[in-house]
């Protein structure tokens, strides 16, 4: 793994290096490892794990900011409760559908609502806002309005473009031009639109086979098979691997899809602490050694569910260690490459790439579709007597309809490129863009002063925002500025953790990267976000002029 | 203090001075005023008060002190005897040896290019489709090829997204008004696959606690859903409304006896059963559900786009008002020819599963491309009553011709155009399920053979909950003519005689 710390070449085009290394006394420019190639010089920036990395870790705010994020819940839920008491005696009316209504019990419960009507409505404006056209570098969101307090919505008719830092299009497929959108329409007056069967029936068609074996081919697996939704994936393949008397021992941040299949597998659940390979380790020796529940028996069989790449952290999971525990504890390895394929490796293979592992030391690599492909559904890859059980005992694969002939043309083409079969060097461009600008920018922001979570080669990159009433107002300071983000709080984070999160792409250039480290910049000093206790900080001029510097 | 033993008087006075002073001391400490209150006020002049107050404190102090409660029993083992313990584990494979099962493998059909009515298998062979669920033979339609290739100029293919992050595209909007208007609901929310749609809308409205009552017939779907929401799950026999007053009786009879709090109680069936073809008695359900108070969940994957006058499923071939059932679940890749499905019903229902359906909530929103093809379907439906009429003309023609045959039995509903070939064991002689499968796929490889892509229908047999006969399922489409409806049909009586005609008791 991380053989040479960087493949850096030096540039011109798009990318240029900062001259005046003596002027930025932070940006010791001796570290870097720079290679001359000819005299076309061309900077490149590879997704490659480097022996120096120092990993990742979450930082803390200063206790004054945890203080007042606890005590902003706090005021907002007394508030809330508050509006309860009032509003049930005074308005009951509109707490009729919490209420026992003629021998019917309500539908949601007054406790299990309560987050979601008395905090989540007040800032329902940041979340499922409507969009049109390509989700690419840009996205144009249909501008809305409220009346009644965010709870309902009204279309003003006016449209809004917006830099896109919000869809899972790492490496810029999400086109309507181009040769994949070509391939496409020519798909759809060949093949038509759906298939209208599932997969063991008559639901199979030659372009199921074809992408199959490609799909093999890029994950460097002898067989792989495909599913037409990327939850379903998780939740109907994990039950066909495990049942009663096996252990699932899943990272605490797996995705809802991991949690959902687990339960319907009927196998025993544990969980380690994320990422953290000490508490993983002795629990593989606890479960091990005590075997079954009451019965002590040994377990059949272990299955360990790990995420390449973590969708709320950006963390990428250890799979050195990983690979190094499983040799000596003989458990089973399924790791989930939603996020990672097409994001992560030099040749956007995914964790193991990134890595340098060899894929066959992962008994089973599943991946999503959606995101660096721009298409739909999900893979499963593993050897072909583990693929075959699956497509007999998979449940998408016997009673969901199968991929369709579109999404497959699209997967098919996008791959193609990624691999280089077409010929053109567009695919390593996309892959090294999509390189350079995730380091850049989750860099630079760092030096900035925020808070930032994950690995330094994510390209999803969590900013910390931890207090409640910054959640929308963050959100609304970038739309102001024509920035779409998403923000994330709890339940899908810790409370005190809330987060923007950004999604960057290859489609973004680097001017792109700029505007966006401008307006966080400016968010952040408006909304005090930058916390880091890191003492070095930098003014976004300094940023901007020497930010490609030592990366 | 006057004692006998001056000694002792002593001690009285060097315990005196030192408690006055204790108590000095005490009192500049800030807030004792308020502990030596509450003591006073505790005690009452009663010291088994105190002693009570004593303990808890004791007690306290332990259950703080003692090691964590664990309800797992761990044994005690010394790290070398771990060590040993590692190193001796074997699992077992991931998966199982492949057997024969293996041969089923080569069995599925590889059809090279569309799919449709009329097909080519890989090696060439023509074929007529009566397997895909492709009802009114939208799948070629090619109006909707050029309003997807449309919408692929203008959205690109993939969403990119969950719907909630920036994947609410404005054709998701479109075309979940347009279900709501064509079934006559409040709203309805669209999700990304069919099959998941309702195993995730289930749990998100049923919990621990909740009260569910299915229909035994119920797909693998709504099973897992059911599994999944940790709910208390009741089974009714199939179709059997007596069966369901009984179970619904029975729990209201428990409520009484055990006096349980009201929970939210649900009735899950579905509007044509896809393992059976058969329709459910809708108007003896509603009657049920609102004599019983229960909520009613109706999947109509298979009923919507076949039935009733304007193809708008069960409600409308009983001429039911669709709100009186809560949930309507439906699948747009069945009759609608496209991919996804759907869950209706009031706002309420639809707001919620927005927050809590994890498929809805986790997963990236159905492509635009395919989104535009259903909204396109549908506008097809509406427009061309033909369809529908041709669908029924052809399932009545196709039993017709059927209706005669010998070693196999017929099973669905009259108006269904989904049938079940079942062997027929008063005549023929087989064995366990094994070999009945082998039976029937015997003549499904006769079938093609003769140029009719025929399929059994195919069950994870290990997870699914209550047996089920293995079958040969037809699906009629509306693009048949007549010709073709009568091949298939003779194909099909030639294959079963061919096949069971030794085996006949």
């Amino acid at each position: 793994m991380g053989k040479g710390s960087r493949t850096k070449v030096s540039t011109a085009q798009n990318f240029q290096l900062s001259t005046s290394e003596s002027s930025s006394d932070h940006f010791t420019s001796s570290a870097m490892k720079v290679e001359q190639e000819g005299p076309a010089k061309k900077q490149r920036y590879v997704s490659k794990r480097r022996e120096d990395d120092p990993g990742w870790k979450e930082e803390e705010p200063p206790y004054y900011f945890l203080f007042t994020t606890y005590l902003s819940y706090l005021v907002l839920i007394c508030f809330g409760h508050l509006r309860d008491f009032f509003g049930k005696r005074f308005l009951s009316k509109n707490y009729k559908h919490l209420k026992e209504q003629n021998g019917y019990a309500p539908l949601n419960s007054d406790f299990d609502n309560f987050y979601v009507r008395r905090l989540k409505l007040r800032i329902n404006d940041c979340f499922n806002r409507p969009v049109t056209g390509v989700p690419g570098r840009k996205i144009t969101l249909l501008e809305r309005e409220t009346k009644d307090y965010c709870k309902t919505f009204q279309l003003t008719g006016t449209k809004r473009d917006c830099l896109n830092l919000s869809s899972y299009n790492y490496l810029g497929f999400a086109q309507s031009q181009g040769p994949c959108a070509d391939a496409v329409e020519q798909t759809v007056r060949k093949y038509g639109i759906s298939t209208c069967s599932p997969r063991n029936e008559v639901g199979t068609s030659n372009l199921h086979l074809q992408v199959e074996s490609l799909v093999a081919k890029f994950v460097g697996k002898p067989a792989a098979m495909l599913i037409s939704m990327g939850y379903a994936t998780n939740s109907t393949t994990i039950p066909a691997l495990a049942s009663k008397g096996c252990l699932i021992i899943s990272d605490e941040l797996n995705h809802s899809s991991i949690v959902f299949g687990s339960r319907l597998a009927g196998a025993f659940i544990r969980v380690f602490k994320h990422n953290n390979m000490t508490d993983l380790e002795s629990l593989l020796k606890e479960c091990i050694s005590q075997g079954q529940p009451r019965t002590h028996r040994p377990w059949k069989k272990i299955l360990l569910i790990v995420e390449g790449l973590y969708s709320m952290e950006g963390s990428i999971c250890n799979l050195p260690k990983i690979i190094e525990l499983k040799k000596k504890y003989k458990f089973y390895l399924y790791v989930d490459e939603a996020h990672s394929i097409g994001a992560l490796g030099p040749h956007g293979r995914g964790v193991c790439d990134y890595y340098g592992i060899d894929p066959n030391e992962v008994d089973i690599l599943m991946g999503t579709l959606t995101k660096s492909f721009g298409a739909a559904g999900g893979y499963i890859a593993a050897d072909k007597n583990i693929i075959n059980h699956l497509r007999l005992t998979n449940h998408a694969t016997i009673y969901a309809e199968s991929m369709t002939p579109i999404v497959l043309q699209q997967i098919y083409t996008s791959m193609s490129i990624i691999m280089g079969e077409d010929g053109t060097n567009e695919g390593q461009e996309r892959l090294e863009r999509l390189a350079f600008n995730s380091r850049y920018l989750s860099t630079n922001l760092r030096r900035l002063g925020f808070i930032v979570y994950g690995d330094r080669d994510s390209p999803i990159i969590p900013l910390l925002l931890f207090n409640p009433a910054k959640i929308p107002a963050f959100s609304r300071e970038c739309l102001k500025r024509n920035l779409a983000v998403v923000v994330v709080a709890y339940p899908a984070t810790p409370m005190i953790s809330s987060r923007a999160r950004f999604c960057i792409s290859a489609a973004h250039t680097k001017e792109d990267i700029d505007e966006i480290l401008k307006i966080c910049n400016e968010i952040g000093d408006i909304l005090q976000l930058k916390l880091s206790s890191n003492k070095i900080r930098y003014t976004i001029e300094e940023v901007l002029r020497d930010g490609e510097n030592n990366l | 203090m006057e004692t006998a033993y001056p000694p002792l008087n002593e001690l009285f006075v060097f315990l005196n001075t030192t408690i006055t002073q204790i108590s000095i001391f005490y009192s500049h400490i800030p807030g004792s005023g308020i502990l030596l209150k509450y003591i006073k006020n505790s005690h009452q002049n009663d010291p088994f008060r105190t002693i009570l107050e004593l303990l808890l404190v004791f007690f306290a102090i332990i259950y703080l002190f003692t090691k964590k409660y664990r309800t797992d029993n761990l044994i005690e083992l010394t790290p070398q005897e771990v060590e040993e313990l590692v190193d001796e584990w074997q699992p077992e494979p991931l998966v199982p040896q492949l057997s024969d099962e293996e041969n089923e493998f080569d069995k599925i059909p590889v059809i090279n290019g569309p799919q449709g009515p009329r097909v080519k298998l890989v090696n060439g062979k023509p074929l007529l489709n009566i397997s895909s669920f492709d009802f009114l033979g939208l799948l070629s339609h090619d109006s909707i090829k050029e309003k997807a290739i449309k919408t692929l100029r203008e959205y690109g293919v993939g969403s990119c997204g969950p719907p909630g992050f920036y994947g609410t595209v404005d054709v998701h909007t479109e075309i979940e008004r347009k279900i709501s208007d064509f079934l006559g609901t409040e709203d309805t929310i669209i999700y990304s696959q069919g099959f998941s749609t309702i195993n995730s809308a289930i749990p998100s409205f049923c919990k621990r606690g909740d009260i569910i009552v299915a229909d035994e017939g119920c797909n693998f779907s709504i099973q897992k859903g059911l599994q999944i929401s940790r709910s208390i799950i009741k089974w009714y026999k199939h179709n059997n409304m007596e069966d369901l007053e009984r179970v619904l009786r029975k729990i209201k009879d428990e409520d009484i006896e055990t006096g349980r709090r009201l929970t939210r109680r649900f009735i899950v069936s579905e509007g044509l059963f896809e393992n059976y073809g058969d329709i459910t008695p809708l108007p003896n359900l509603i009657e049920l559900k609102k004599k019983f108070k229960y909520r009613l969940i109706l999947d109509e994957s298979l009923s919507f786009g076949t039935l009733g006058k304007r193809g708008a499923g069960l409600t409308d071939y009983f001429d039911i008002d669709p709100n009186q059932v809560d949930m309507i679940v439906g699948s747009m890749c069945y009759s609608i020819a496209s991919s996804g499905g759907f869950c209706s019903g009031s706002f309420e229902i639809t707001e919620h599963q927005r927050i809590s359906g994890p498929a809805y909530c986790y997963s990236a929103s159905l492509p635009a491309m395919l989104t535009v093809a259903a909204t396109e379907s549908l506008k097809l439906l509406k427009q061309n009553p033909l369809l529908l009429s041709t669908l029924k003309f052809n399932t009545l023609l196709f039993k017709q011709l059927l209706h005669n045959i010998k070693y196999l039995l017929l099973n669905g509903s009259a108006d269904s155009p989904v049938i079940h070939l079942r062997i027929d064991e008063g005549i023929v002689r087989v064995g366990d399920i094994e070999d009945k499968e082998k039976c029937l796929q015997d003549i499904v490889d006769e079938a093609m053979n003769n140029g009719v892509l025929l399929t059994r229908a195919k069950y994870n047999r290990t997870q699914e909950l209550f047996s089920i006969e293995p079958s040969i399922r037809i699906c009629i489409s509306a693009s048949f003519n007549k010709k073709e409806i009568e091949k298939t049909a003779s194909v099909i009586k030639s294959a079963a005689t061919k096949v069971l005609k030794n085996r006949v008791h």
